[in-house]
């Protein structure tokens, strides 16, 4: 046990995911050494963060204003809409360069064994912004486990009866991986995924 | 596999029922990675052969090997998919300590999710017949044939906290007075015979599930978290509370002697919805 003030910042740095005990100390005693300014720095970042950010009124987006960076942006295409699950992977999409469409965050995926329903979704909001009839395809870009496809599989039923285009996206090998250490759900995808090769 | 939780960056805690060690709980090293060798094989639902290397407070896990990737028939079915999330909570509840033997529980999980992803019945009434089994399996079957307090055969009305049906003079003020279809049902259920089960009409496959879950729940003193979630195959029919009186048609026969009432003016009680 230290001092009070520094007992309390262990404390505090220990509630954040990932970070024991141990861990905790360290970072503890690294603030301790590190220079004042930057410090400082981090303090107002961390209220800044909690002060300015919110969430994006349309697609559920991190966002610093009403509407996050992607949804004002006019250049991206209003026809496809791509189904997430948290922000976290609104960032790894953007970083394939590969999607011009708008995004929507679902907050979490459906996982009755933790009580989280369709209803603690942000899927509501979701039908909402299809009601409107400009949407033409849904990318459902939730994540290859259980709960991801079972999140997908409730969407696509429920969008099923407005006619439109729903899309999955592809399971398969890793690129750079060698094909006999692939488990056999990753392989029997690739399989049920393989593209005709045109050359 | 029963559940997993995430742990860390990449890692996660994975509770699986074994068949010779009862429940364990261990950590996967690395699975929520996408470059994960084993990542997809510890998936919930998933039948699979398992090493586990003893760590002081959790196992970790080693190897897998898929034996049955019940998962996969599931998730592409929601109904069936919440109704094995609440087999999966229900054995992870019913098998409290860890590494204690529980080979009876692990072969009737297995059985109730092969069961329930071959889809030859619906989805709701092998989680009724799961329920009802587990519970038998753990000492808690109800009395559906005799009065579970005094064992008299003329029997009318189910109290939970009885542990089952009871007779006249047994019943508890707050019991309820299902139609004797649905007793019958709850007996099929619990010994497998499923052409009776699948004959059964919705409404008292409405009211069996509705009894089941709260009789699963007064004997777990747990709530079952993924019950508010499952959905029916088929849409539920509108109930009403019925609070029968002495000598009104709704008294529960004994399987087998329904006692000449008309089914058509025999009362569902939604009282106990799941």
């Amino acid at each position: 046990m230290y001092e009070g003030v520094v007992q309390n910042l262990i404390d505090e740095l220990g509630m954040l995911p990932g970070v024991g005990p141990k861990s905790a100390q360290r970072i503890a005693f690294h603030l301790l050494a590190a220079d004042p300014a930057d410090v400082k720095r981090l303090a107002h970042a961390l209220l800044e963060v909690k002060e300015r950010v919110r969430f994006c009124r349309v697609c559920g987006n991190v966002a610093a204003e009403e509407e996050c960076r992607i949804c004002r942006d006019q250049r991206r295409d209003p026809h496809v809409i791509c189904v997430v699950e948290e922000s976290k992977d609104v960032v790894a999409i953007e970083k394939t360069r590969e999607f011009r469409g708008r995004y929507h965050v679902l907050g979490g995926a459906i996982s009755p064994i933790d009580g989280v329903g369709p209803d603690d979704l942000r899927i509501r909001e979701l039908m909402t912004r299809l009601a409107d009839g400009q949407v033409t395809e849904l990318i459902l870009a939730t994540d290859p486990n259980l709960e991801g496809e079972a999140t997908a599989t409730y969407l696509a039923r429920l969008v099923k009866p407005m006619g439109l285009k729903v899309t999955r996206l592809a399971s398969g090998l890793p690129v750079g991986g060698d094909l006999e250490y692939a488990d056999e759900v990753t392989l029997g995808r690739a399989f049920e995924g393989r593209r005709l090769l045109d050359v | 596999m029963l559940r997993t939780q995430k742990l860390g960056e990449a890692d996660r805690i994975i509770t699986v029922l074994t068949k010779r060690a009862g429940k364990v709980r261990g950590v996967a090293k690395g699975v929520r990675r996408t470059t994960s060798r084993f990542g997809a094989r510890l998936e919930p639902f998933s039948h699979v052969d398992l090493q586990l290397h003893e760590g002081r407070s959790l196992d970790v896990i080693t190897q897998v090997e898929t034996i049955r990737p019940y998962g996969e028939a599931l998730v592409a079915d929601y109904p069936r998919y919440t109704a094995g999330t609440a087999m999966l909570e229900t054995a992870d509840r019913l098998t409290l300590g860890e590494k204690e033997p529980a080979l009876r529980q692990f072969l009737l999980l297995v059985g109730g999710l092969r069961t329930l992803a071959e889809r030859e019945h619906e989805a709701r009434l092998v989680l009724d017949a799961y329920f009802l089994r587990s519970l038998a399996v753990a000492g808690y079957a109800p009395a559906l044939s005799e009065c579970a307090r005094c064992g008299a055969e003329a029997v009318r009305a189910f109290a939970i906290a009885a542990g089952g049906v009871v007779c006249g003079s047994c019943r508890p003020p707050a019991a309820t007075v299902p139609a004797a279809e649905t007793i019958t049902l709850m007996i099929a259920l619990l010994r497998g015979d499923w052409p009776m089960a699948d004959a059964s009409e919705p409404r008292h496959r409405t009211e069996c599930s509705g009894l089941v879950a709260a009789y699963l729940q007064w004997h777990l003193e747990h709530g079952i978290r993924s019950l508010r979630h499952v959905e029916r195959e088929q849409a539920r029919e509108p109930g009403r509370e019925w609070w029968p009186s002495a000598g009104e048609p709704g008294a529960v026969s004994p399987p087998g002697a329904a006692r000449g009432f008309d089914p058509k003016s025999t009362p569902n009680s939604h009282i106990f919805r799941a």
